[in-house]
């Protein structure tokens, strides 16, 4: 019998044994909003994509824990050269894909030279980018050799977008995912399920939880209720916020609050008038209330912010300060800036509710201190089309949720147009960095520049609302990536 | 007979190109690159490059249109740019749920309206017709959606009868099946149920007005006979064009309960395939709903000339 059929085999006894055991609960359904477009997260930026395959289906070098840390993966352990361009990664060993064929060195070489090919639609290029060799030196050490020190290259490696693929296999990852993960593919009936059963030929533990079925519901009434009525178990980015006191109270769920790494930020088109004058941008930075636009579009939910920067970080510093919530030096700051009677200005807002209601709020908070919205619901490509490819926007509410992204600041195309020398260079000491305390200082500096010249309003930082039933244990409160990791998840006895 | 078949057949292929040409036009110039939706912000210029080369979208319009065109007449229905997967798949598994709801709303409305109807018409302007009257001027008013919320209240969350939503699929078996598309079936039958019964109704009584109508009474027929021997017939005519009319609504307009009940149906994958630009997607299923309702319109005026003999000699 060859070892698929074997696996096969196995799995179908474990899920008629599931099926048929009544004390031991094995099985879950997950329900998350959107469903993911394709299963490949290497070929595609939907976020969804993550949710389903990352850690469960799919594996890196190195993958994020639940408070955001970076560790080992199929990478058990790695040496860096004291220059910091050679990382000698040793693999794990026994690791098998779902089809049965073994994962070595070759193809982790496979994998990051198909990320960084010319013709790669990796939505993640710039991840690959300083990687200027990978070499294989025995079946389970890979040398990658980077053409400049990159202090985040571990941290890179451990995004869905950089998981080790087979080459057999890559070209059919997007229909019929083949990882090395814990749990493996069994079926995707579209637009209702995804389902998964447990790898039994796991090179580490194999999780407790035999099957794991995960749904798709998008309206808000409709994950109220199929929470309610118990056809889910858990519900990962709960949309209904004002739901949560309800769920909280009754004893067969628990809510369980956590961060993202979603800085909501109101951006402003620095290089537009009247947007390019400092004072102006510092005047809509005071004439924001965070606290009400939490308490008014997110339910209470969500960790203020003063500069672009998760709050659970620890190199986290807190300038909310520099942006109190203070109209009165909001209207003395624009009539220094020559607008005593105020602008009119666009306010394009995407789909999610962050943006639709907290736009609302914030253009009443911008009336009272003379500044006209032209508010616009746009839809998320039109806002891709029309904001960030087009840059034809004054102001927009949007959500960043890749971890470290502070280094859209450096970039002086990115849709806000923010254009400083400065803080380029302390972006380009801190890649070169890696001592943590050098790194930690540097991004300090990053966080004040960015907060003094008030590039963009920033709001809050998202929270994540999980809702399960009262068993489930082992989930994941933070989302420092997008995934929904299912490997340590048990149910109570 | 045959001159009439044939001149709606005509009219249908002309339907057909027309509606085609506009949804192909209407589709592209809606403002928005599927390519720079699927990768995100953080794509690069040279990743959109590759991924538009990729799904085609470089060439020229007119050519992809006749493209389009072409395949659709041989079955093909092209790739979705967001899935990776042939559309005519994705179409099939949708249709088995989309057609099935469709028709067991149909089959709903029609069981509840034409009893409802015809006992209204019979006791015109006493209690029975007072009361069917405000039933349905309710049921017309109530939004569906709503109603449909209320009904998963009251069944799913409360008595726990039938689940929240979601479709298990045939093969788990024909009753479950049927259970999962009960509450949504209901929730669309409702309101159509009530326009349904009031044309029933109304056409009913234009009928019990005619002369023919007064000399089968003469002829000693009673009031109930002269209504089901005589008039029923002839009141179906226009309660037919309705029922054509609702089921083309069924088919396309259950996007709203498709979302509400979470149901993997033709209506969410067209509402999905909007968000993400997913063009072909879009094109393939609004043509194919365009030509349900063209061929649902084609049966209903043959069924016309069956029902209606004056029909049949009309030149």
């Amino acid at each position: 019998m060859t070892i698929m059929t074997r696996m096969l085999t196995a799995s179908a006894i474990a899920l008629m044994a599931g099926v048929g055991a009544v004390q031991a609960q094995t099985s879950i359904t997950v329900a998350i909003q959107l469903e993911p477009p394709n299963l490949d997260p290497t070929g595609g930026a939907a976020e969804a994509i993550d949710s389903v395959v990352y850690s469960n289906i799919f594996e890196g070098l190195t993958r994020f824990a639940s408070d955001g840390s970076v560790g080992p993966g199929l990478a058990k352990s790695w040496e860096i050269s004291d220059d910091g361009l050679t990382y000698t990664f040793h693999l794990q060993e026994g690791v098998l894909f779902h089809d049965g064929s073994d994962m070595n060195a070759e193809d982790v070489k496979f994998s990051l030279d198909r990320a960084r090919a010319e013709d790669s639609t990796n939505a993640q290029k710039p991840l690959f980018a300083q990687i200027a060799d990978v070499s294989v030196t025995d079946r389970l050490t890979v040398v990658v050799t980077l053409s400049q020190p990159n202090g985040s290259f571990l941290f890179n490696m451990a995004w869905g977008d950089a998981v080790i693929v087979a080459p057999e296999t890559a070209a059919t990852n997007a229909t019929n995912p083949t990882g090395t993960g814990a749990f493996m593919f069994v079926n995707w009936v579209q637009g209702d399920r995804i389902e998964l059963t447990h790898n039994q030929f796991y090179w580490g533990a194999v999780p407790e939880l035999e099957t794991a079925t995960f749904r798709f519901i998008s309206d808000p009434t409709a994950a109220f209720a199929a929470m309610m009525a118990e056809d889910v178990d858990v519900f990962v980015g709960f949309p209904a916020p004002e739901n949560l006191p309800q769920f909280e109270a009754d004893p067969r769920f628990q809510v369980i609050v956590g961060s993202t790494e979603g800085e909501t930020i109101l951006a402003m088109n620095n290089k537009v008038a009247p947007f390019d004058n400092p004072l102006v941008r510092e005047a809509v930075a005071h004439a924001i209330d965070r606290q009400a636009i939490i308490d008014g579009a997110m339910f209470g939910y969500g960790t203020p912010i003063g500069t672009h920067f998760a709050p659970h970080n620890p190199a986290y510093l807190d300038l909310t300060g520099l942006s109190g919530y203070d109209p009165e030096r909001a209207r003395e700051l624009l009539a220094e800036a020559g607008l005593p009677d105020g602008f009119t200005t666009t306010l394009r807002l995407p789909p999610p509710s962050y943006a639709r209601r907290g736009g609302e709020i914030i253009a009443a908070q911008l009336r009272e201190v003379g500044i006209q919205t032209e508010v616009t619901n746009v839809e998320w490509a039109q806002w891709l089309e029309q904001v960030f490819g087009a840059k034809d926007f004054g102001l927009t509410i949007v959500s960043h949720t890749e971890p470290m992204d502070i280094n859209i600041y450096a970039n002086p195309e990115y849709y806000f147009q923010y254009d400083n020398q400065a803080f380029r260079d302390v972006m380009d000491a801190l890649t070169a960095t890696t001592d943590p305390d050098g790194r930690t200082a540097l991004m300090q500096q990053a966080q004040t520049i960015i907060a003094e010249d008030h590039v963009n309003g920033y709001l809050f930082q998202l929270a994540a609302l999980t809702v399960a039933k009262a068993g489930v244990e082992g989930l994941w409160p933070n989302a420092p990536v997008a995934a929904i990791d299912l490997t340590g998840v048990t149910w109570a006895e | 007979m045959i001159a009439y078949v044939l001149r709606r057949l005509v009219s249908l292929i002309i339907s057909l190109i027309v509606a085609s040409l506009v949804i192909f036009v209407v589709v592209e110039i809606v403002p928005g690159d599927p390519a720079a939706y699927m990768l995100g912000m953080n794509a690069q210029p040279d990743t959109l490059a590759a991924l538009r080369a990729e799904l085609g979208l470089d060439g020229s319009k007119v050519a992809r249109y006749f493209g389009w065109v072409a395949g659709m007449v041989q079955g093909d229905f092209g790739t979705s740019y967001t899935y990776r997967t042939p559309v005519s798949g994705m179409i099939a598994d949708r249709v088995w749920v989309s057609l099935p709801l469709a028709l067991y709303a149909l089959i709903l409305s029609t069981l509840i309206a034409f009893p409802a109807g015809i006992y209204a018409a019979s006791r015109r302007g006493r209690a029975g017709d007072m009361g069917v009257m405000a039933a349905t001027q309710l049921g017309v008013a109530i939004p569906n959606f709503w109603f449909a919320m209320v009904l998963v209240l009251i069944f799913a969350i409360n008595l726990g009868w039938f689940s929240a939503g979601g479709f298990p699929g045939w093969d788990k078996g024909l009753w479950s099946g049927l259970k999962a598309l009960t509450l949504p079936a209901v929730a669309l039958a409702l309101p159509q149920a009530a326009i349904l019964a009031r044309v029933m109704r109304s056409s009913l009584l234009d009928m019990l007005g005619e002369d023919f109508i007064r000399t089968a009474r003469a002829k000693g027929l009673s009031a109930g006979q002269a209504l089901w021997r005589h008039a029923l017939r002839n009141a179906l005519i226009p309660v037919l064009t309705i029922i054509g009319l609702q089921f083309s609504f069924l088919l396309a307009g259950g996007i709203i309960i498709e979302q509400v009940f979470y149901l993997p149906g033709l209506g969410r994958l067209v509402f999905q395939s909007i968000t993400q630009r997913d063009l072909i997607v879009v094109e393939s299923v609004v043509m194919l709903l365009v030509f349900a309702v063209i061929v649902v319109n084609f049966a209903v005026d043959l069924a016309y000339a069956v029902v209606d003999p004056r029909l049949r000699v009309r030149v």
